[in-house]
C-alpha cells in the first residue's frame, strides 16, 4: 500500500445529509487498513471559514476524496481560495454510493485505475456535465 | 454574525516510529469521537504517505494550522510542548496509553479549552456556493438576496462575502439563479446538492424565474406579505385582498417550490425594511453590471483584448428599470 495518494475523509457534522451508517463503515474501513489519512469533521465548514488545511490539503499530490456529489466539493475547494488541481484528485460520493465501494476506491494502489461507475448519473466521474478536470482516470 | 475560533485544534493520531499502535476499534472511536468534537485529524501509521519516522517530521503529514496535538502511545517520555521548524506552530503531546477513547476526548477537549479558548458557537455550514463552469454573473442572486450574503469581487465577478448570514435551510437564491450554478451542499435534493445538473432542471429552473419576475422580482416581499396576511385571520377583506388573491395562490405554490422554511418566513423584516434592502440590493447589482459593462466596451476599443464571457452584461430580469 505505499504507492496510495492521500486520502481525505469527511465527517459531513451539522447535518444528516450523508447517511450515518456509510460514514461509521468508510470510516472504519480506513482506520483499520493500516493506512495514512486526513479526516475533517466537515468540508463545509471548512471552507465557509477559508480554513488555510483546504490549500495543504490540494498542494500535496494525489488526494482521494470521501465527501458528497464531486460538484459541490470542488466549488468548496475553489470557494475557500484552494481550487483542486486539475488531475490527480477523485472525489467518491458517500451520500448515494456504497460505503465498501468506496473504501475499495480510496484505499486501491494508485497504479489500479479506479473502477467504472459509468452507469450511475451521480458517480465520481460525473463531476458537472462539462467536461470534467477531476474525473478519476480511466 | 458567527465568528469562528481563529486557532482550530488539529490532531494528530500518532503510529509511527516510537510509539505503540492502537488496536482498529479503538483508533475507529477515537478518530470519530474526535471529529464529533470537531477536531481535523490526520491518522499517523507505520506505512502510507503521511507516515512519519519520528515525531520531528509533523510539518509533512499534511495539515497544520493553528494549534497542532499529538496523540499516541508513546515508548518514551514526550516533551509538553514544542514548536514547529518550520511553520511556528505549537505542538503539544499527550500520551494516551492505558485511557479510555472517552477520558482520551475529555483530555483533549480540556487541553483545546487552554490552547484555543472555547469553541466556536454552533453553525450548520449552511451557505450558498457557486459553481463557475455554469454562472454568467448575471447578478440575479445579488438582486435577490436581502441579506447581503452575495457580493462583488474586485474583478467584477459574483462572490459569496457573508455565508454566515445566509438563512439555514432556505435554498431561495438557488431557486433564481437561471443557470441552476448556486449549490447548497447539505441540501436534500438535486441539482442544488451538487448533483449533476441536466438539461430538465435548466428549464425548470428558468420557469421559476419567469415566476419571480411576474411577481415583480420581488419574492421576499410578497412571501412578508403573504406571511402577515395569515395572521390576521379576521381582518376584513377588502377589494385589494381579493384582487391579491390569485397573486397569493401561486405564491403558496412558489413557497413550497422554493422550499423556503416557515422560520425564515417568520424572520424576514418589515415590509419597508423589505423595500430598503431590496432596492440597495438591486442598486449593487445593476452598478456590477454597468461596470462590466464598461469593462466590455473599453475591451473591446483595444485591438487585442478579450473579456472573459462570464463577465460579460446579461439582461437581468430582476435589475431595476
Ligand atoms: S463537503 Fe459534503 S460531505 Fe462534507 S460536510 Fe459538506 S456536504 Fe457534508
Ligand atoms: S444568479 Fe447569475 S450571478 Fe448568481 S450564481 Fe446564478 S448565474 Fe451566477
Amino acid at each position: 500500500m505505499t504507492d496510495l495518494p492521500r486520502i481525505l475523509y469527511c465527517h459531513c457534522a451539522y447535518a444528516q445529509v450523508v447517511p450515518k451508517e456509510v460514514k461509521q463503515e468508510v470510516l472504519a474501513r480506513l482506520t483499520s487498513a493500516g493506512v495514512a489519512f486526513e479526516a475533517v469533521p466537515d468540508l463545509c465548514e471548512l471552507s465557509a471559514r477559508g480554513d488555510g488545511r483546504m490549500q495543504q490539503l490540494v498542494e500535496g499530490g494525489q488526494l482521494r476524496i470521501a465527501a458528497c456529489y464531486p460538484r459541490a466539493v470542488k466549488w468548496l475547494f475553489e470557494a475557500a481560495g484552494a481550487p483542486l488541481p486539475e488531475s490527480g484528485v477523485e472525489i467518491r460520493n458517500m451520500r448515494v454510493e456504497p460505503a465498501a465501494e468506496i473504501a475499495a476506491a480510496l484505499l486501491r494502489p494508485a497504479s489500479v485505475p479506479a473502477a467504472s461507475t459509468a452507469s450511475r448519473s451521480d458517480a465520481a466521474e460525473t463531476l458537472t456535465p462539462h467536461p470534467s478536470p477531476l474525473a478519476p482516470p480511466q | 454574525m458567527i465568528t469562528f475560533a481563529k486557532n482550530s485544534l488539529h490532531v494528530i493520531v500518532y503510529e509511527g516510529e516510537g510509539s505503540r499502535p492502537l488496536d482498529d476499534r479503538a483508533r475507529c472511536e477515537l478518530v470519530q469521537a474526535l471529529l464529533e468534537k470537531d477536531c481535523s485529524i490526520t491518522s499517523v501509521r507505520q506505512r502510507g504517505p503521511a507516515q512519519n519516522g519520528s515525531r520531528h517530521e509533523f510539518s509533512n503529514t499534511g495539515m497544520q494550522t493553528g494549534v497542532t496535538l499529538v496523540l499516541g502511545r508513546f515508548e518514551s517520555e514526550q516533551p509538553e510542548q514544542a514548536e514547529d521548524a518550520k511553520s511556528g506552530n505549537q505542538i503539544r503531546f499527550l500520551g494516551i496509553e492505558g485511557l479510555a477513547t472517552a477520558e482520551a476526548v475529555e483530555q483533549v477537549e480540556s487541553l483545546r479549552r487552554q490552547l484555543c479558548g472555547e469553541p466556536a458557537r454552533f453553525w450548520k455550514p449552511w451557505f450558498p456556493v457557486i459553481d463557475f463552469n455554469r454562472c454568467t454573473n448575471c447578478m440575479q442572486c445579488l438582486s435577490f438576496c436581502l441579506f447581503d450574503v452575495y457580493g462583488v469581487s474586485g474583478d467584477g465577478k459574483i462572490k459569496v462575502q457573508n455565508q454566515s448570514n445566509c438563512k439555514t435551510d432556505c435554498p431561495a437564491c438557488s431557486r433564481v439563479c437561471p443557470e441552476v450554478a448556486i449549490l447548497f451542499p447539505k441540501y436534500k435534493a438535486g441539482p442544488i446538492n451538487g448533483d449533476v445538473v441536466d438539461s430538465e432542471d435548466v428549464r425548470r429552473e428558468g420557469m421559476k424565474v419567469d415566476i419571480s419576475a411576474l411577481l415583480g422580482g420581488d419574492i421576499y416581499s410578497a412571501l412578508r406579505d403573504r406571511s402577515a396576511r395569515a395572521k390576521s385571520r379576521f381582518s376584513k377583506e377588502r377589494d385589494e385582498d381579493r384582487a391579491l388573491k390569485e397573486r397569493l395562490r401561486c405564491l403558496a405554490k412558489l413557497q413550497q417550490q422554493m422550499d423556503v422554511p416557515p422560520e425564515v418566513l417568520a424572520s424576514l423584516p418589515s415590509l419597508d425594511e423589505i423595500r430598503r434592502r431590496s432596492e440597495e440590493a438591486k442598486a449593487r447589482a445593476q452598478a456590477a453590471l454597468d461596470a462590466a459593462s464598461r469593462t466590455a466596451a473599453e475591451s473591446a476599443t483595444k485591438p487585442d483584448a478579450s473579456v472573459p464571457s462570464s463577465l460579460a452584461p446579461r439582461p437581468s430580469p430582476l435589475a431595476p428599470q
